[in-house]
Order: structure tokens, then C-alpha cells, then sequence
């Protein structure tokens, strides 16, 4: 089998803790994996999937705005958002700066900040459909709506804290806490969907 | 199940959020909006930039909570600010007023020549200043969640965040070759030097890095200067006068940004290092009448 080319949003953001858990996935599933460092619109090129990191989502927003890579990054198949993520794949967000704008492709309505600011971030043990994990929700934002379409993967009392959206031959997985910092599961999860 | 709050996975998480990023000094709401356009990841709270501080002499302070409050409402990314090296009480009361990170800084006056703020006490998460390993690892042990180069704040010269960062790297390189080598005794003997537990000790030298988030400050005055202390290594840098010290603050805003995300592409500092109007008049280190790197050991 080929090895999948798996790009990893790296101007800003937690990008080396998803490199290693991404890394750290594909050698679980024992699988040839090739991840890439994508700053530009040829770094996406040829890419069977993308992971957007935490972060500051207006700032991922403006630095892939200035590179044009708004409108390659809608064609990429796969992609895996957290936090910040999450919030660039949703199609409408709450509580944003005046000029922020999302790649839209999942259809979900996402909170920014939603707990409230730093002193509220926290860390909490989650069930999920991959099995209990130490979550952790920096400044999170919370998934408030859902479309029909998306499949709910983790929830907390009515909070829904990760989903996945399968249409076409596209799949999106977003999630509002950071797996990347605690655990593989998800990564194992998203590059088994690929 | 609980939440917890407060833990130092949650204190330490947001700076790794901010890594790749640049935070800058801010002294209002119009600013703090021109940093959140231009790409910064945070912004600092504080009423008067280093340079300032510096002409003005006399006492610097935490900063006014209005003013903290107003660039609150007036942005959606985190907002830091600084409380006195030592002053447990002001950083109280910015963790009162819910501010995202609180940065113990030597470029305010220092308020305890003996003892910087117990960290471990506090919700809000800290960034603290370093010139050398041992500064980095005793605010670690203290309870800092990030670390910052000192550099020379307000200097808009950046030989000494260069030689900071330096100091940093090749002390830990050091302490990597112990580790490597197995020389338990020289390790602990590090440990007693830096007046830290050898536990972190060993911790940094088999990380070969600080084991929280390090990023460049002091004397970042433009796109070139904040690429070269990615390229040595840092995670991300703050930019305090650099900016609104400048000809053109938008400008320069957003080119330091940019020049940060793309730090290894001269091609993109190039680009925005074009025509954007006159830097911050620098100074000659030694021709300053104070140091702030000298204080807070």
C-alpha cells in the first residue's frame, strides 16, 4: 500500500503534538504514513487528508487566507479539526471577530470561547464512541448544532464534544477538546477513515 | 466526572496553542484591534510600551484594570498582562479579572528582590522571563507554564534576545550530554547549581528542550529579527514596542506575522519586509541606564 499523504496545518498551533500523535497512529494501525508540513498552496497538493490544529482560529484564518489556500483546502477529502480546527470547518460560528470567515464544510453551528476565557479552561475524563479519554478543552468552543448528517462521537450532559460528517467522498471529523495532547485514539480513528 | 481547572496540563496547553505565533504589546482597544487584524495569536495588556517606560523613568506598575477590561471586550484572542516580579497581589487581581495569561515582568519595577510569586497558587496560567537555564527552570519549578527570552525589552536592538536564547540552548545541550553520558553525579550537581529539583533537571536534558513553551521577547523590531529567533529555535515570539514604536504599526503587524508563519522562507520576509517605513529607533545596549535582563534572578 502507498503511503498516505497526510498534511498538517503548521504555521500556528499545537502542529508538533499533532505530528507526533499522527506519527504515533499510523504506526499503531501499522501503516505507511508521509506527514507534511503545510504553510503554502503547493504543500497541499496530492495531500489524501489534512489535520487542522488548535490555535487561534482567526489567525489560521488570515495566514491561509494570504496564501490562497482557502479554496484548495475545500477540495482536500479528508480533514480532522480541533478546537481552532473545528471552528474552520464549521459552517456557522457564534461569537466571532468582525471579519472572521470559516471553510465552511461541515455542517455545524460552533461557539467560539465558549466556556469563557483561560481560567475556565479545563480538563475533564470523556466517554466517547473510541472509549473513556482525558479530554482537554483549552478557551473551547462548543459544537451547539448539528445537521442531520452528522454523526455525534462524543457528548457531555447536552454538549456535543465531537462529530464526524461523512457526504460524497468527503469526510470531516471535528472535535472541541485537544486529543492530540492526551491520546492516539482519534488520530487512529480519523487516518482508519482515509 | 469533574472538570479541573487549573492544572498545569490546562496552564501549559494554552501556550502550546500560541506556539508559531506572535503576541504583541498593547496600550488600548484601538491597538489590541490591530494586532487581532493583523494575525497576532494574544495580545499584552499594558499602559505603556517598554520604550516608553524607559523615558519615563519612575516606578512601572500593573496596569490600570479599566484598560485591561476595555481591550478584553474589544478582541476574541487571549489577552496577557503583567503584574511586579514578586507581586502576588496584582496578579491576583488579573487573575480576578480573568486575564488569560499573567506575565511576571521585569520590565515593571520590581516589587520582592528575593522571592518571584509562588505560580503553583494560581488558576491563571504564567509566562516568566528568562535569561539563562537556571532563570528558566527555577520559574518552571515555581510554577511558570511559559518561558520567555528576556532579551532587552524596549531596546529595539536584539543582540541580547539572540544571546538568551543562545545561553538557553547551549545549557541544556549540556545537560543532554550528562544524560546521554549517564553522569548521574554531574546532573544532580547541575540540579543544586540551578537551585531546582534534579528531577527537572533531568526532565529538560531528556526532553533536550524546556519542558514548557519558550518564546523570544525583547528588542524584536522587525519581520528579519523575529524569523532569526524562530530560526534559533523558539517557539513563537512577543513583539513589545517593535510595533506601535514604528512608522507604520498595521503594516508591521502584519509582517511580523507573516514572517513568523514562513520563518525558514527569506523569499516571504523579503516580500514583507518591503517598503514599510521606518523600524523603532533602536539603542546601543551598553548605553543604557538600565537593564531589565538584570532583574529577577
Amino acid at each position: 500500500m502507498q503511503a498516505l499523504r497526510v498534511g498538517v496545518l503548521a504555521f500556528h498551533g499545537d502542529v508538533a503534538e499533532h505530528v507526533r500523535a499522527t506519527e504515533e497512529a499510523g504506526k499503531h494501525l501499522k501503516r505507511a504514513l508521509h506527514v507534511i508540513l503545510v504553510r503554502t498552496k503547493d504543500d497541499l497538493r496530492g495531500l489524501d487528508a489534512l489535520i487542522i490544529p488548535g490555535g487561534e482560529s482567526t489567525t489560521l484564518q488570515k495566514l491561509c487566507e494570504r496564501e490562497g489556500m482557502f479554496g484548495p483546502m475545500k477540495r482536500i477529502k479528508n480533514i480532522f479539526g480541533t478546537c481552532a480546527g473545528a471552528i474552520l470547518l464549521a459552517k456557522t460560528v457564534r461569537n466571532k471577530e468582525k471579519d472572521q470567515r470559516t471553510l465552511g464544510l461541515m455542517d455545524i453551528e460552533v461557539e467560539r470561547n465558549a466556556y469563557g476565557r483561560q481560567t475556565e479552561s479545563f480538563e475533564k475524563r470523556i466517554q466517547t464512541t473510541l472509549g473513556k479519554i482525558d479530554a482537554t478543552f483549552i478557551r473551547a468552543p462548543k459544537i451547539v448544532k448539528v445537521g442531520t448528517d452528522v454523526e455525534i462521537l462524543a457528548k457531555d450532559g447536552n454538549e456535543i464534544l465531537a462529530c464526524e460528517e461523512a457526504k460524497g467522498n468527503k469526510y470531516y471529523l471535528a472535535l472541541c477538546f485537544h486529543p492530540e495532547l492526551t491520546t492516539t485514539k482519534f488520530h487512529e480513528y480519523f487516518l482508519s477513515r482515509i | 466526572m469533574t472538570k479541573k481547572t487549573g492544572t498545569f496540563r490546562v496552564k501549559s496547553g494554552l501556550a502550546q496553542m500560541l506556539k508559531g505565533g506572535v503576541i504583541m504589546d498593547v496600550v488600548n482597544a484601538a491597538q489590541a484591534r490591530v494586532a487581532e487584524k493583523a494575525g497576532a495569536v494574544a495580545v499584552m495588556a499594558l499602559e505603556r510600551v517598554p520604550s516608553d517606560i524607559r523615558a519615563d523613568g519612575g516606578v512601572a506598575r500593573m496596569s490600570d484594570p479599566k484598560m485591561i477590561k476595555e481591550i478584553q471586550k474589544a478582541v476574541t484572542i487571549p489577552v496577557m498582562a503583567k503584574c511586579r516580579i514578586g507581586h502576588f497581589v496584582e496578579a491576583q487581581v488579573l487573575e480576578a479579572l480573568e486575564v488569560d495569561y499573567i506575565d511576571e515582568s521585569e520590565v515593571l519595577t520590581p516589587a520582592d528582590e528575593q522571592f518571584h510569586i509562588d505560580k503553583t497558587k494560581f488558576k491563571a496560567p504564567f509566562v516568566c522571563g528568562a535569561k539563562d537555564l537556571g532563570q528558566a527552570l527555577r520559574r518552571i519549578q515555581e510554577g511558570a507554564a511559559m518561558i520567555r527570552t528576556k532579551g532587552e525589552a524596549g531596546s529595539g536592538n536584539i543582540v541580547e534576545a539572540v544571546r538568551h536564547i543562545r545561553t538557553v540552548r547551549s545549557e541544556i545541550d549540556d545537560i543532554q550530554k550528562l544524560f546521554k553520558s549517564g553522569n548521574t553525579r554531574k546532573l544532580k550537581e547541575k540540579a543544586a547549581e540551578y537551585r531546582v529539583s534534579y528531577e527537572l533537571v533531568l526532565q529538560t536534558a531528556k526532553l533536550g528542550k524546556l519542558p514548557v513553551v519558550n518564546f523570544a521577547a525583547g528588542g524584536i523590531a522587525t519581520p528579519a529579527d523575529a524569523a532569526l529567533c524562530m530560526q534559533l529555535g523558539v517557539d513563537g515570539v512577543f513583539v513589545g514596542s517593535g510595533i506601535f514604536k514604528s512608522a507604520d504599526p498595521k503594516k508591521r503587524a502584519k509582517a511580523i506575522v507573516d514572517a513568523v508563519a514562513h520563518f525558514t522562507d527569506a523569499k516571504k520576509i523579503a516580500a514583507v519586509s518591503e517598503n514599510m517605513g521606518e523600524a523603532m529607533k533602536g539603542q546601543e545596549i551598553l548605553k543604557l541606564e538600565t537593564r531589565y535582563s538584570n532583574r529577577g534572578q
